[in-house]
């Protein structure tokens, strides 16, 4: 890790318990969120991402725990606090008037003049691509003017932190790729700390900072993208992450759809995708498709990836070992117990690493995370 | 047949030459179911809305009783009401039996009851996280509730229109407690009770058209109004 | 903006409610000033009352509240104090209620009589008939279909005693139908299904453009319907209002109400209605 200064935090549950007909539907003790940063909570349907969600708004009431604003504790209704922040839901939730006029809501809530609404609502409907619409019907709109009119409608108000509840999830592909590009560029140029619950961990991947995996209830692990990823914590986060290398890089070479990124270790990655060189990627490696030879350069592999390594750490997983290789960066491999066996792989033991370029998912960042 | 002929010729003649006892009777069914509406809607919209928001032991009970008080019968509201108003009942104080007040009274207790339950649904089915959302605008519980309303206005137009077109048409209630005492308290439909009793078809049915026209104009609005902004 | 125009609406929606609802006190007028009138459906329907209330309200200042009901309701009405004065035409339950002590004074106003109707075509063949009770022995012997009001009215007990006289109970009869309506109501029903009926002759004469029923019977001394003004006696209510009662009364027999009523209806029906018998004894009517 390298050694930033720590952000502020800005918001802070404590001991927090929220029961359900005699279910506990959340059990967490300790939760943070700092300020300018963006917060994905990732994890199964049901795990209680959406009642987390609003119970930090403050439109749940908890039933123990504790939630600071600024490090003041947010009262009974939470009305003050609620004036602090926006939220928007899976679901646009619109009112029955014009598209202005639902942007304008939360301005018109705060007793703003007419005068000043006026003046304040145009930039955010150019910002979320709307302008063209103001005059239309909220009830006219498609799924993603919809939505971004809702967007329009949470930033408006310039909130200091905004909640985000599967925001895209009910959109198609290309509109939800479309709206996360606007939303990221808008959180950025803001500075908006923001959570945001996903079950889409690609979206949780170009978004966030921090990653916490709601399961069951309880946050399985909460930590900066890379750590979440690369070291998830037991298996139910692993099985859930999927992906368990992610390689934060920057596109250093270009060359006929493929490219370098330079990642950490000083080492190179090569992958294919549409980039630019200065470009902010992740590189994201799934554990079955990395091969690992006791061998440090391994004869014949096509592969064009190919790390030398120590072994740091074997760990049995259902019918694979989970082998935590260290390569200057770190990658996670899965091997059968039977060729663990044939390579003689131990701890400590020195290996060659190998994957595809095709085997690498690129995800694009406007915003570069530390290497 | 020549009578529906003649009493139709006679009623058209009194609707364009503005009778003035069925000008009258006309103007005073329309402000007394009015104002019952108003009060129904004023209690209704307030009790649908704390109903439909609000989460109490018996509750249940509560919808099943407004659901059943929506068609309480309206000669059943004409007797309590009667009986309540009586000068040695437990309200006669109020001396307003055999008054426009008393039809208020009963015609507002026959609409209340529909005005919320059409409110309860409505505020009801709008989608479940509305609430969520408007609190999470920074509302007030009060502009909460206004802008929920302000969201349910189709449905509770409709309210508005179930409760005053069911009034204006109720009898038997309004006969009760109301006496159909010319000039006073006669409207449109006691009005056209007596005027059959006496023979009267004519101005009988000169009343009827025009309670006719009544609901047919508070249809045409509301349809207007749904048609116009229900594209969805 | 159209979103501004719906709330504009909506507040004017609320503004005229507030107009409307504190109009509604004043269209009830002093409490002092009002007397409830408890009649029958004859007087009204006749449109008697139409003429002499009007004329009363101007004269005193009293604002009356006609209820219009069968005599009997109109004598329960009474006898609760829910009513200051009545017009009925029911002298049995009259004497009843005096005996009772529920009514100050009763005084004589006017007569008209009962007549029997029927289809012209007369199936019972009771035009025959010497008497009305033996008409209506007629009717039940040939099962022909009555019409009974049936609502404890003036009407309604003259019939009864009618039937009495008969020698006949005819309550439950295949042939004997209750309407439970007016008098209007009744002759109309009657007029549909061909039956014989009881009616006054006052709202008879009301609405025989409308009916195709013929007179079978008249003139009987039996057949004499008075109508009494009763006022309610206040020392069983204290909230009846006994000096309106008396103003009423007053009026309905004085001499220029009695006039009235001497020549209502003659112009439209060619006889009159009603016949003034104010200062009259009541025994000495009809003969």
């Amino acid at each position: 890790m390298s050694a930033t200064i720590q952000p502020e935090i800005l918001l802070k549950l404590e001991d927090l318990l929220v029961r359900r007909g005699g279910v506990t539907v959340l059990d967490i003790s300790r939760l943070e969120v700092f300020q300018g940063q963006v917060l994905s909570l990732i994890g199964p349907n049901g795990a209680g991402k959406s009642t987390l969600m609003l119970t930090l708004a403050g439109l749940l009431k908890p039933s123990r725990g504790a939630i600071f604003f600024q490090g003041e504790r947010i009262a009974d209704g939470g009305f003050a606090y609620r004036r602090h922040i926006a939220m928007v839901f899976q679901e646009p939730l619109l009112f029955d008037a014009t598209v202005f006029e639902n942007v304008a809501t939360g301005l018109k809530i705060r007793g703003m003049s007419r005068g000043d609404i006026v003046r304040a609502v145009p930039g955010y409907l150019e910002r979320f691509g709307i302008g063209h619409l103001a005059k239309r019907s909220a009830r006219k709109l498609s799924g993603g003017e919809a939505q971004r009119t809702s967007l329009a409608r949470a930033f408006v108000t310039k909130p200091e932190i905004v909640f985000l509840d599967e925001p895209f999830s009910a959109l198609d592909p290309p509109t939800r790729e479309a709206l996360t590009n606007d939303l990221e560029r808008i959180l950025r140029e803001t500075h908006t700390t923001a959570i945001a619950s996903t079950h889409d961990q690609t979206e949780a991947l170009r978004l966030a900072d921090r990653i916490a995996v709601v399961i069951g209830g309880k946050i399985a692990q909460i930590g900066p993208v890379a750590e979440v990823m690369n070291r998830p914590a037991d298996e139910f986060v692993a099985s859930f992450v999927g992906v368990e290398t992610v390689l934060p890089g920057r596109v250093v070479r270009v060359s006929a759809g493929a490219f370098a990124a330079a990642v950490a270790g000083g080492r190179e990655v090569e992958a294919v995708g549409q980039v630019e060189p200065g470009d902010a990627v992740l590189c994201c490696v799934r554990p079955e498709q990395v091969t690992l030879s006791p061998n440090p350069t391994p004869p014949g592999s096509s592969a064009r990836n190919v790390f030398a390594g120590t072994i740091r750490q074997i760990t049995p997983l259902g019918l694979f070992q989970r082998i935590r290789v260290d390569c200057g960066f770190e990658l996670v491999a899965y091997v059968t117990r039977q060729s663990l066996e044939e390579l003689g792989l131990t701890e400590g033991k020195p290996v060659s690493a190998s994957f595809k370029a095709t085997a690498v998912h690129v995800i694009r960042r406007k915003e570069p995370l530390p290497l | 047949m020549d009578l529906i002929i003649e009493g139709v010729k006679q009623a058209l003649y009194l609707l364009f030459t503005l009778d003035r006892e069925v000008i009258g009777i006309t103007l005073l069914s329309l402000q007394i179911s009015g104002t019952a509406t108003l009060i129904s809607l004023f209690i209704g919209i307030t009790a649908g809305t704390l109903v439909a928001l609000t989460r109490f032991p018996g509750r249940q009970l509560v919808v099943s009783l407004i659901n059943t008080g929506m068609g309480l019968p309206p000669v059943v509201v004409g007797l309590f009401v009667t009986i309540f108003l009586w000068r040695n009942g437990p309200f006669g104080f109020l001396e307003i039996l055999y008054t426009p007040a008393a039809i208020i009274l009963a015609q507002a207790v026959i609409a209340t009851p529909i005005v919320t339950g059409i409110t309860l649904a409505a505020i009801q089915h709008l989608p479940a996280n509305l609430r969520l959302q408007i609190l999470a605008l920074g509302a007030t519980r009060a502009q909460m509730i206004w802008i929920l309303v302000k969201e349910a206005r189709l449905p509770l137009l409709a309210a508005v229109m179930a409760g005053f077109g069911g009034v204006i048409s109720e009898v038997g209630a309004s006969i009760m407690v109301g006496g159909n005492i010319k000039g006073y308290s006669r409207v449109l439909t006691t009005a056209t009770v007596m005027e059959t009793g006496r023979g009267n078809f004519d101005i009988a049915i000169a009343l009827s058209v025009i309670l006719m026209l009544l609901a047919f104009c508070i249809n045409a609005i509301l349809t207007q109004i749904q048609q116009r902004e229900r594209p969805r | 903006m159209k979103g501004f125009a719906k709330e504009g609406l909506l507040a004017a929606f609320l503004a005229a409610a507030i107009v409307l609802a504190t109009a509604a006190p004043s269209l009830s007028a002093p409490a002092q000033k009002n007397i409830i009138l408890a009649t029958t459906t004859s007087t009204q329907d006749s449109g008697l009352l139409d003429v002499l209330i009007p004329a009363f309200e101007k004269k005193t200042g009293y604002f009356v509240k006609t209820i219009s009901v069968g005599s009997g309701q109109a004598m329960a009405m009474g006898q609760k104090g829910e009513a200051d004065v009545l017009l009925v035409h029911s002298p049995t339950a009259e004497k009843k209620f005096m005996a009772e002590g529920f009514g100050l004074d009763r005084l004589l106003v006017m007569h008209n009589d009962f007549i029997v109707l029927g289809a012209a075509a007369d199936p019972a063949a009771i035009k025959a008939a010497k008497t009305t009770p033996e008409a209506f022995k007629k009717i039940a012997a040939a099962g022909a279909l009555f019409l009974s009001r049936g609502d404890n009215s003036g009407t309604h007990s003259k019939e009864k005693g009618i039937w009495q006289a008969a020698g006949i109970s005819p309550a439950g009869q295949k042939w004997y139908q209750e309407t439970g309506l007016g008098m209007g109501q009744t002759l109309n029903v009657a007029n549909e299904k061909s039956g014989y009926t009881l009616a006054d002759r006052g709202t008879y004469l009301a609405l025989k453009k409308n009916l195709s029923l013929s007179i079978l019977k008249e003139g009987d001394p039996i057949l004499l319907n008075i109508y009494h003004v009763i006022g309610v006696n206040p020392g069983k209510w204290p909230k009846v209002n006994a000096e309106g009662a008396k103003a009423f009364s007053a009026f309905m027999v004085s001499a220029e109400v009695q006039a009235i009523i001497k020549t209502f209806g003659l112009d439209k029906y060619g006889s009159p209605l009603f016949f003034p018998d104010a200062g009259k004894k009541e025994d000495a009517l009809g003969k």
